[in-house]
């Protein structure tokens, strides 16, 4: 079993009215967002489950658009997303999929952003309280698990040796007074090996000048920070 | 690991050795979980604390009507009714805290900021409570901080025995239910009761939310939440009451959480969070189902009482 922090129970901070639908919507929102890395012009939201019989009434879609444009749990901007997402050029659009149209959770969603350059599909589920589990990223099946508004993590994409290569990444990280409080490694192979290992660095920052001097340590694919998001 | 406890015997066996209260305890298990100082506990906490009170000061104020119109107008009823108090049968302090979690969960239903302690759709009952106390007993911000965590405390224990605060698995009991405990524990650190009588306030107040389903009309977190919050604020004051006078709860608080997981297994799922029965299935929970355009309930779920000739 995870730790349990005290702020667990006496949060997240967060914009109603439930903290499933709505802040647990918004962090997979923003997951999605920080793995497409760049402003999207399409999402496209699957919904499945419960997600998809109250979206409306649970502000859902507004919540799931809002972590897309980078909002927080708390960002009282968050009922406003559907005007603030057509300002700035982000059309989306909100599927609803029959109940039992696959055996995900019942509080998931399937978000596909979209640019004229690429395109990213992340799956991920709401299990309560605020707490999600992002359960595939562009069709590898992946499990992570986090929470609304506690952790500062940071999602890296690696090579298939997660001792070799990340070591100078903790390294680095060390160096910079950034605790890890807990990691996560998925390997899928599809095509050639690709890992992904998910960091959570509690309450600490990375600058962008900090990832992009991860980004650039050998192995190493990709490095995002879910930190600004959080903040 | 000095401070972790797996149960609420433990966190009491902790207290009694340590000679500490709940929320002493409950600081020093997160310092030594996360590696931090006490001031960044504190500091985060008093974030929770503030925006716990932003909440209740905007739901008093306002009687505007939640987005779909089914609540909105309670918290600002209830907040008159202090000034009434000579009138009322509840004390002074108990109108303020069901004011009070009302106001929270109003916000919540108008898209406001707030914390979910435990849950959104729970997070009335331990502001209501704690914040009302505060005033009544002019006591100091600190206190008022200490109760916090020894509600957050009551949650944790409440987690790691094994419970639930997700309604879509336990019912209303692990959302209001959990949140009343919480508070009941939390209030009753705060008026000087000692750790064994906070928890027995705690086994006192979720006992009387066993079983409680979630069955909210059209699956919106508005009605019955809202003024269930303001009812679990009044249980918590009675239950802390009935401590503090030296009533004893016969089974203990693991005991009880027990009983509630016990009862959130044999829970039929549809009084589980997917608005397909109890209040969510009566003929007024129908017919907003109806106006806002939802799916219809299934067949299966409507007209279950034996001899029913039909409603309405």
């Amino acid at each position: 079993m995870m730790l349990i922090s005290i702020f667990d129970v006496a949060g997240p901070i967060m914009v109603g009215p439930s903290s499933s639908h709505t802040a647990g919507a918004c962090k997979i929102g923003q997951i999605a967002r920080a793995l497409f890395n760049g402003t999207p012009t399409q999402a496209d939201f699957y919904l499945y489950g419960s997600f998809a019989t109250v979206y409306q009434g649970h502000a859902t879609d507004k919540a799931l658009l809002a972590g897309v444009m980078k909002f927080q749990t708390s960002d009282p901007r968050l009922p406003k997303a559907f005007e603030i997402a057509q300002k700035k050029g982000i059309k989306y659009k909100f599927i609803p999929l029959k109940i039992n149209a696959s055996e995900h959770h019942p509080n998931t969603v399937r978000i596909i952003l979209k640019n004229k350059n690429r395109s990213i599909s992340v799956v991920g589920s709401s299990i309560g309280g605020g707490k999600i589990k992002i359960t595939f990223i562009n069709d590898v099946p992946v499990d992570l698990e986090m929470i609304a508004g506690r952790f500062f993590s940071i999602l890296i994409g690696h090579d298939s040796k997660p001792e070799n290569v990340l070591h100078p990444l903790y390294g680095q990280l060390v160096d910079w007074d950034i605790p890890i409080h807990g990691k996560q490694t998925i390997c899928a192979v599809r095509g050639k090996h690709r890992c992904l290992t998910a960091l959570n660095i509690e309450d600490s920052y990375l600058t962008l000048s900090q990832v992009l001097m991860l980004e650039k340590l050998p192995g190493i694919e990709f490095v995002r920070s879910l930190t600004k998001l959080n903040k | 690991m000095r401070y972790q406890f797996k149960n609420c015997r433990e966190l009491l066996e902790l207290c009694e050795r340590e000679k500490l209260p709940i929320s002493q305890i409950a600081i020093r298990s997160e310092m030594e979980l996360f590696n931090k100082k006490q001031p960044w506990v504190r500091n985060k906490m008093k974030l929770v604390r503030n925006t716990m009170w932003e909440a209740i000061q905007k739901g008093i104020k306002t009687t505007a009507k939640s987005k779909y119109g089914l609540v909105g107008d309670s918290a600002a009823k209830l907040y008159i009714g202090i000034k009434k108090s000579g009138h009322m049968l509840h004390s002074k302090t108990a109108i303020r805290a069901m004011a009070y979690a009302v106001a929270t969960n109003e916000q919540n239903a108008r898209m406001g900021r707030i914390v979910a302690f435990p849950t959104a759709g729970g997070s009335g009952v331990v502001p209501g409570v704690l914040f009302s106390t505060y005033e009544h007993m002019k006591s100091s911000k600190r206190r008022m901080l200490n109760a916090l965590f020894t509600a957050s405390a009551i949650g944790i224990a409440i987690l790691k025995h094994g419970g639930t605060f997700s309604a879509a698995k336990g019912g209303c009991q692990a959302e209001v239910g959990v949140g009343t405990a919480m508070a009941a524990a939390g209030v009753t650190e705060m008026r000087g009761g000692t750790p064994a009588q906070c928890l027995n306030a705690a086994a006192l107040a979720l006992k009387n939310m066993l079983g409680l389903a979630c069955d909210p009309i059209s699956g919106l977190v508005e009605v019955p939440c809202v003024k269930r919050n303001a009812i679990g604020a009044s249980i918590a004051i009675a239950a802390s009451d009935m401590s503090m006078l030296g009533v004893k709860s016969f089974v203990p608080m693991d005991e009880v959480v027990e009983a509630m997981m016990n009862i959130a297994a044999t829970m039929n799922e549809s009084i589980r969070e997917t608005a397909l029965g109890g209040l969510a299935t009566t003929p007024t929970g129908l017919r907003v189902r109806e106006k806002m355009g939802l799916p219809k309930v299934p067949k299966k779920y409507l007209n279950k009482c034996k001899d029913c000739t039909g409603c309405g």
